[in-house]
C-alpha cells in the first residue's frame, strides 16, 4: 500500500495523495469515525512521504547524482556524518521520545567515508584516562556498547554485533613516568575503574612474551576495555537513527547566514551574540547550494571542526576559533608466527608505540604517535612505510622479542581531530553564537567517547542542561579563558 | 529509586517477577545484587530512556531499608544461593554431597547454611545476565560453575567473571549461543582452572581456538572444539 503511493508520488498520481482520505464513491458508506481514522492515517502517511517528495523519484538527468537533496528547513542540522555526528542525531531522536518530532538532518560531505576518522580507527575503548570526565564518558560508552541491541536494535533487522574483544589495555611506564602512572591510576580507582598495577615480575608472569627491561610499573585495565569494530557501530547508529526519522544528505557546508546581518550597518558596538539562521549546503561536484533554515547547528566535523568555523558568513566579531586540526596517524598491520597469544591486551609501550592483536590467526596492528616536531603532512592520507621500518618496528621488537621477525601486511592512515590547546574534546555551546554546538577535538579517543558525547549534547539541546554526564568542564569556556584541561593519556 | 523502578514492572511480591534482563529477581521484598545499569532494561524501549548519573553532581541519597541487598543482610553465600535457586539452578555447598535443587522450600535451608561456603553453582539453561553476575561476585570458595546453554551469557559476561578467577577450578560454557572466542580470550585470568568445557560454541576454526586455549591455560583440560568436530547444526 505504501509502495503504491510512493511510486505514484512523482508520477501521474500526484493528485491521488491529496484525495487519500476521501471515501471511494461506489464503496458502502463508512461510519464517520472510520472515515476520520482513514483521514488521519492518510495525513500520517503524507508526513512520512513528504521528505521524499521532490527530487527522489526514479528519473533524473543522466550524470547527476540521485542522492536526496537537503530539505529547505530542518530543526537540527548535524554537520559531519561520522560516529559522533550520528550519535548526536540518534540521541536527539531517542531522548525526544516522540514521533514526528523535530527534524534532524545529518550532512556528510564524503559519503564514501574515505577520510573519516571513524572507520580508519583502531577501535579501542579504555577507561584509563587522567581526566574524570573522560573516564565517565568511557564508562557510559562501554555500557552503551554492552547493551547495544537494547539501544540500537531495529525490529525485523539482524542484531548488532560489534565484535568487542574485552582484552584490556596495558600501559607500561619507565622509571621516570612511574610516579605519573601511579597517580593517574589513583584517580581512576577513585572513579571506580577496575585497574591494577603490575610490577615487572608480575608482568612477566602474566605475559611471558614481554621483555620487561626499562619497565618500572604497568597498569592493566580489567573491565570494559578492549577493542571493537567501528564501522559496525557507525552503521548501527545510522540505521537506528534513520529508523527514528533522521534525514541524511551528502553535502558540504560552506556558508552561514547569521542574524548579525539583520542589523543595520554598524552603528555602535559589535553585536555581542548572534544566531545562525541558515546554512548553505553545497552538493557534491556542483556549484549549486541549498540554503537550509535551521534552529540549531551541531559541529561534529571531527578533524575539520576548526575549519568549519572559518567558513564564510560567520561575523568577524563573533569568531571564536577552534584549535582543532587534522593530524595524520598511521596504522600498520603485520603477521607474526609465534607472537603473543589470546591473552594479548592493547599494549602501549613506554616509548608511545602501541599494538594489539587482530583476530586469532597471528595478525597484529599498531603504530605510534610521532613527537610534535615530526608530524607528517596532513594534506593527504598516503602512508610513509619507512616510519614503520625505522620508528615503530624497532621499538615494538625491543618490547616483544617475538616481533623481531614479522611479515608486514597492509597499512593505512587516518586523522586524529587533534585539539592543540589541551588534547581533550570540546563539547558544548559556542560562547557567542547562541545556536551552534560542537562535539569534536577528542584527539584520538573520539570513537570511544561518541555515544557519551552524543547523549550529553542531546540532553543539552532537549533539556538545556547535562543530566547523565556532566561535561561542563569540557566546554568552550576553557578555550576562551585559556585554562587548559590536559589529558595525560593520549596515545 | 533505581532498583524499585526496574522491578516494578511485571514483578509481584514474594517470589514473583522473574526479569531476565535484570537477571535478578524480586524476592522477599528486596532486590538481589542489582548491579548498576544505565537503563532499566526491564522496561521496553519506548524511546524514553531513564537517565543514570555518571559523576554528575547530585547529592547521594541512601536507599531506603527495603532495597538493601541480600548480600548486606545475610552475606554472600545466601545471596548467591538464593539468586541461583530462584533462577532455576542448583547449589552445592562445601562438604555436602547433594545438590540443593529449587524444588520445595529451599529458603530455610539456604538461611541455615548461610555461613557454609558455596562450592558449586549449576546455572545451566538459566536466564542469568551480565548484571546478574553481580550476585556471584564475592564468592571466594567457588570451585565449580556451570553456565552451559545460558541464552544471555555473552562475551561481556565471561569477561566479568574475572572476579571468580582465584578459586574456580571447573567451568562450563558449552552451547552458550552468544559466547565467542573473544570472550574465551579473557579466561587467561583463571590460573586454577583445571576443566573447561567449550563444546558447541560458535567460533570460526574451532581447532585453532582450542590450540590457543591450551596455550593460554596450560594446566587445564579442555573439552570440546576438537579438530574433526562437525560444524554446529549437523549430526
Amino acid at each position: 500500500m505504501l509502495r503504491a503511493v510512493a511510486e505514484g508520488g512523482s508520477g501521474g498520481c500526484r493528485g491521488c495523495r491529496g484525495h487519500w482520505g476521501a471515501p471511494h464513491p461506489s464503496a458502502p458508506p463508512y461510519p464517520s469515525e472510520l472515515g476520520l481514522r482513514l483521514r488521519l492515517m492518510g495525513r500520517t502517511l503524507q508526513d512520512q512521504l513528504s521528505p521524499l517528495a521532490p527530487g527522489t523519484g526514479s528519473w533524473g538527468p543522466p550524470g547527476v547524482p540521485r542522492d536526496p537533496q537537503p530539505p529547505e528547513e530542518a530543526d537540527v542540522v548535524v554537520v559531519g556524518g561520522g560516529v559522533v555526528g550520528w550519535s548526536v542525531a540518534y540521541w536527539l531522536k531517542a531522548l525526544e521520545a516522540r514521533r514526528h518530532g523535530m527534524r534532524v538532518l545529518v550532512l556528510e560531505r564524503d559519503p564514501t567515508y574515505s577520510r573519516a576518522s571513524t572507520v580508519l580507527s583502531a577501535g579501542g575503548i579504555r577507561q584509563q584516562f587522567s581526566l574524570p570526565e573522560n573516564i565517565h564518558m568511557s564508562r557510559f560508552s562501554a555500557s552503551f556498547l554492552r547493551n547495544i541491541n537494547e539501544y540500537l536494535g531495529v525490529p525485523n533487522e539482524p542484531p548488532v554485533d560489534i565484535q568487542f574483544q574485552p582484552s584490556g589495555y596495558l600501559f607500561l611506564a619507565s622509571p621516570q613516568d612511574a610516579e605519573g602512572l601511579e597517580a593517574t591510576v589513583k584517580v581512576q580507582r577513585e572513579e571506580g575503574v577496575q585497574v591494577t598495577l603490575l610490577s615487572p615480575a608480575q608482568l612477566k608472569d602474566k605475559f611471558p612474551w614481554i621483555d620487561t627491561e626499562d619497565v618500572a610499573v604497568a597498569s592493566y585495565g580489567l573491565e570494559d576495555e578492549g577493542w571493537f569494530d567501528p564501522w559496525t557501530l557507525l552503521t548501527a547508529l545510522r540505521r537506528k537513527a534513520m529508523s527514528l526519522g533522521v534525514l541524511s544528505c551528502a553535502g558540504e557546508v560552506r556558508g552561514f547566514v547569521t542574524s548579525a546581518e539583520d542589523l543595520m550597518p554598524p552603528r555602535g558596538p559589535d553585536p555581542l551574540s548572534a544566531r545562525i539562521k541558515r546554512i548553505h549546503v553545497y552538493m557534491q561536484d556542483s556549484l549549486e547550494y541549498q540554503p537550509v533554515t535551521c534552529a540549531i547547528v551541531v559541529n561534529a566535523a571531527g578533524a575539520w571542526a576548526g575549519e568549519l568555523l572559518e567558513t564564510a558568513g560567520l561575523p568577524e566579531a563573533l569568531r571564536q576559533p577552534l584549535p582543532i586540526q587534522p593530524r595524520k596517524r598511521y596504522i600498520f598491520s603485520w603477521h607474526c608466527h609465534d607472537g603473543p597469544g589470546l591473552s594479548c591486551p592493547f599494549l602501549i609501550d613506554t616509548t608511545g608505540a602501541y599494538f594489539r592483536r587482530e583476530g586469532i590467526a597471528g595478525n597484529y596492528l599498531g603504530g605510534m604517535s610521532p613527537p610534535e616536531e615530526e608530524e607528517p603532512d596532513p594534506s593527504d592520507l598516503s602512508v610513509d612505510h619507512s616510519y614503520f621500518q625505522e620508528q615503530v618496528w624497532p621499538r615494538l621488537a625491543r618490547r616483544v622479542p617475538a616481533f623481531s621477525s614479522l611479515r608486514p601486511g597492509s597499512s593505512w592512515a587516518g586523522y586524529y581531530d587533534h585539539n592543540s590547546f589541551d588534547r581533550n574534546g570540546v563539547v558544548g555551546a559556542h560562547p557567542r553564537l547562541s545556536n551552534l554546538l560542537v562535539a569534536a577535538g577528542f584527539s584520538g579517543h573520539g570513537l570511544q567517547h561518541a555515544p557519551a558525547a552524543g547523549r550529553a549534547l542531546a540532553e543539552l539541546v532537549l533539556k538545556g542542561r547535562y543530566e547523565t554526564l556532566d561535561l561542563s568542564r569540557l566546554g568552550w569556556s576553557r578555550l576562551v579563558q585559556r585554562e587548559p584541561l590536559v589529558e595525560g593519556g593520549v596515545v | 529509586m533505581r532498583g524499585g523502578r526496574g522491578h516494578a514492572r511485571g514483578a509481584g511480591p514474594g517470589l514473583g517477577g522473574l526479569d531476565p534482563y535484570l537477571g535478578a529477581p524480586y524476592i522477599w521484598g528486596s532486590p538481589i545484587g542489582v548491579a548498576s545499569s544505565p537503563i532499566h532494561m526491564g522496561q521496553p524501549h519506548r524511546g524514553c530512556i531513564q537517565p543514570h548519573t555518571y559523576g554528575a553532581a547530585q547529592p547521594h541519597i541512601p536507599p531506603p531499608r527495603t532495597h538493601m541487598h541480600l548480600k548486606d543482610i545475610y552475606g554472600p553465600n545466601v545471596a548467591a544461593a538464593a539468586f541461583t535457586l530462584s533462577l532455576g539452578g542448583s547449589v552445592r555447598y562445601e562438604g555436602q554431597e547433594q545438590w540443593l535443587r529449587p524444588h520445595g522450600p529451599w529458603q530455610e535451608r539456604v538461611l541455615q547454611l548461610r555461613s557454609v561456603p558455596v562450592w558449586g553453582l549449576d546455572l545451566s539453561a538459566c536466564p542469568v545476565t551480565y548484571s546478574g553476575l553481580g550476585s556471584l561476585e564475592p564468592l571466594p570458595h567457588l570451585a565449580h560453575l556451570d553456565l552451559s546453554a545460558c541464552p544471555h551469557v555473552d562475551d561481556w559476561t565471561v569477561a566479568r567473571m574475572r572476579a571468580l578467577a582465584p578459586s574456580l577450578r571447573s567451568l562450563s560454557l558449552s552451547r552458550c549461543p552468544r559466547v565467542t572466542e573473544r570472550g574465551l580470550a579473557t579466561l587467561h585470568h583463571f590460573r586454577e582452572l583445571r576443566h573447561l568445557d567449550v563444546s558447541g560454541l560458535n567460533v570460526p576454526s574451532p581447532g585453532l581456538v582450542r590450540i590457543l586455549l591450551e596455550e593460554m591455560l596450560p594446566g587445564c583440560r579442555i573439552v570440546g572444539m576438537e579438530l574433526d568436530t562437525p560444524p554446529k547444526g549437523t549430526t
